[in-house]
């Protein structure tokens, strides 16, 4: 619509603009949230360019120096078969990443359109059908259902994807359903229909833009989550398959040597902890600058 | 009677019959067997002539604003017939329905909670033309932007969000919706109830002036009976889901013959000294809806009311010309 509404202006171009800046520069005032996003811009530019960034092959053993504490040629250390910590995050960082944005971005395609359906329309199919779905899977415990829906499909980082896709699915669907049963009964929303405006299209340029704030910081928690989930499949082996790094996998190595060698666990650990945080921060961020009501 | 009814419905851009609304309260559980409704509307019947404004008057939860909704089906009605230019459009399946909406629009009391938050003025606008396919593409833009010149706004507004707006624009904008679709009805559901009294006067000579020149037909709902005044050129007054007096502006104001309108008129605060009605002053409360009273739904209140009024209820009929009540004096 927006770009529909651009066609139709020809004298005007400035407001959609003025709108992007005030915008960005909203987002720009908060310096958490583009702390947050600098670094995981960052953490994606070490993933995509990894080979050139990383000091050494991620599987190159070295059996001369396994177990170094953190040295200037190893700048956090190696593992038990001497491979350098610090190459393995930074390719372990794409396979995270991607487990984390995939699996999000599959449980957000899936959640959004069923929850609103589910909100809008109510009715049997909505009380019967989907509630009684989404309240079987989560009375699952998460982890659990993630590593049979892993099984059934196959050891692998895609399916374990698309396994904790699936586990996150019913909170979008819960979420965004709770948020179109107070939206619908706005009255904006019955102006819409009075205005003889199509549900479908009530539902995606109405009410969904009102309901996004909650959807966004979802699901930059869930990207957090998602990372760790993938992280506990991969340590059970049913996600990344040795020797591709990831970080959960290593974290997970590394508790055998916790006592001896704790930069093994240490500095997956971190890197999960800041990246998590950092993506947080900037959902929070983006959500404020989003919103058009503030100023 | 078909030549008869054929010939008033040409005349009549809307007719209403029998209108029934019930909304299921209570526990509705899977084991309760008693359901209770709220007669919110229980059975209405008017027509509505080309042009003309027709104003609604009653005290809150009387069911006016149900009934303006109901007619437009935002609700859907439980029984009765809403027939728009010949049309039956009780039943009409909903696409059918969607191109009625073109015609029949509604201004809502709150000009705060009935725009979308998200959504600026003329991405809301011209996504209404666009649906109803009211102009070509190329021109939505110029389209819009005369219609918010025509409410009194200005094309500067069209990029604005609803909270940039105060509380009579808003309004405007919400006129300005109702509008864009060159509707024939404009159901004003306590259109100006919500804003300061010097804002109201400016909206409703906007409304004025937009029915001549639109040749705009208005169901006015309101509960100041003042403003009805100033707009109506016919008065409806309900009272518990019903219409208990429907007639012409002067004839109600002058001549009102149902008591409960008697009580209402007399409640107008007035200025003028000498001509201070004689107040009547109704004890208790409105019945709850779910529990209408036997006979005159009127008569708990009523200082007339006799045994009759407890067991019969009184018929809608027309005493005078165009003068309907619903008493058993009148």
């Amino acid at each position: 619509m927006e770009a529909k509404l651009e066609q139709v202006l020809p004298k005007v171009e400035s407001p959609k603009k003025r709108r992007m800046k005030e915008m960005s520069a909203r987002f720009f005032q908060n310096k958490l949230a583009v702390a947050g996003g600098v670094f995981t811009l960052l953490l994606i530019l070490m993933a995509v360019f990894a080979p050139m960034v990383a000091p050494f092959s991620p599987s190159h053993q070295d059996y001369a120096k396994f177990l170094q504490s953190p040295s200037a040629s190893n700048i956090m250390g190696t593992d038990e078969l001497g491979r350098d910590i610090f190459s393995r995050i930074i390719y372990g960082a794409r396979v995270s990443i991607q487990a984390g944005i995939i699996s999000v971005g599959i449980a957000l395609l899936l959640g959004i359109p069923i929850g609103l359906f589910s909100g809008y329309y109510r009715g049997v199919l909505d009380e019967f059908v989907v509630m009684r779905f989404t309240d079987a899977l989560l009375s699952f415990p998460p982890l659990v259902l993630a590593l049979s829906l892993a099984a059934v499909l196959g050891a692998g980082l895609q399916n374990a994807m698309i396994a904790i896709g699936i586990i996150f699915t019913p909170n979008f669907i819960r979420l965004v359903r709770g948020e179109v049963l107070s939206q619908r009964e706005r009255e904006y929303v019955t102006a819409a229909k009075a205005s003889g405006i199509s549900d479908v299209k009530i539902m995606f340029r109405h009410i969904f833009p009102n309901c996004l704030p909650p959807i966004l910081v979802q699901a930059t928690l869930s990207i957090a989550a998602a990372i760790i989930s993938e992280a506990s499949l991969s340590y059970l082996g049913l996600g990344t398959q040795p020797p591709t790094p990831s970080w959960g996998a290593m974290l997970s190595m590394g508790q055998g040597y916790l006592k001896d060698a704790p930069w093994i666990s240490l500095f997956p650990g971190l890197f999960i902890f800041l990246t998590v945080l950092s993506i947080n921060l900037f959902g929070d961020g983006l959500r404020d600058a989003l919103d058009p009501k503030l100023k | 009677m078909s030549l008869q009814l054929e010939k008033s419905q040409q005349q009549n851009l809307l007719e209403v019959q029998d209108l029934k609304k019930h909304f299921p309260v209570g526990d509705q559980g899977f084991f309760s067997k008693e359901k209770q409704v709220v007669k919110a509307l229980d059975g209405i019947t008017f027509s509505l002539k080309k042009g003309e404004t027709l104003g609604i008057v009653g005290e809150s939860g009387c069911g006016k604003s149900t009934m303006g909704r109901a007619i437009l089906r935002l609700h859907e009605p439980s029984s009765g017939r809403i027939i728009y230019e010949g049309n039956d459009i009780t039943q009409a399946p909903k696409k059918e329905l969607r191109a009625h909406r073109k015609d029949l629009q509604i201004v809502f009391q709150d000009p705060y909670g009935s725009l979308n938050p998200r959504m600026t003025v003329g991405a809301m606008l011209s996504e209404i033309v666009e649906t109803h396919k009211i102009v070509p593409k190329k021109d939505l833009y110029d389209y819009v932007c005369r219609l918010l010149v025509e409410v009194g706004l200005n094309e500067q507004y069209y990029h604005r969000f609803p909270h940039e707006f105060s509380g009579g624009q808003r309004q405007r904008v919400s006129i300005a919706r109702a509008l864009c679709t060159n509707p024939k009805l404009i159901v004003c559901d306590e259109a100006v109830s919500a804003l300061d009294v010097s804002v109201q006067s400016q909206i409703l000579n906007l409304l004025q002036r937009l029915k001549k020149e639109h040749q705009l037909t208005y169901l006015f709902i309101s509960h100041d009976l003042s403003v009805v005044k100033h707009v109506s050129d016919r008065v409806a007054v309900m009272y518990l889901g019903k219409m208990v007096e429907l007639a012409d502006k002067k004839d109600l104001y002058d001549n009102p013959l149902h008591p409960y309108t008697r009580a209402l008129l007399s409640a107008i605060p007035s200025t003028k000294e000498e001509k201070k009605r004689e107040r009547v002053i109704l004890t208790g409360d409105v019945p709850s809806p779910i529990n209408v009273p036997s006979g005159c739904r009127f008569h708990t209140r009523c200082p007339l009311a006799t045994d009759k009024c407890r067991t019969e209820e009184p018929a809608f009929n027309e005493v005078s010309e165009n003068h309907f009540v619903a008493c058993h004096f009148a």
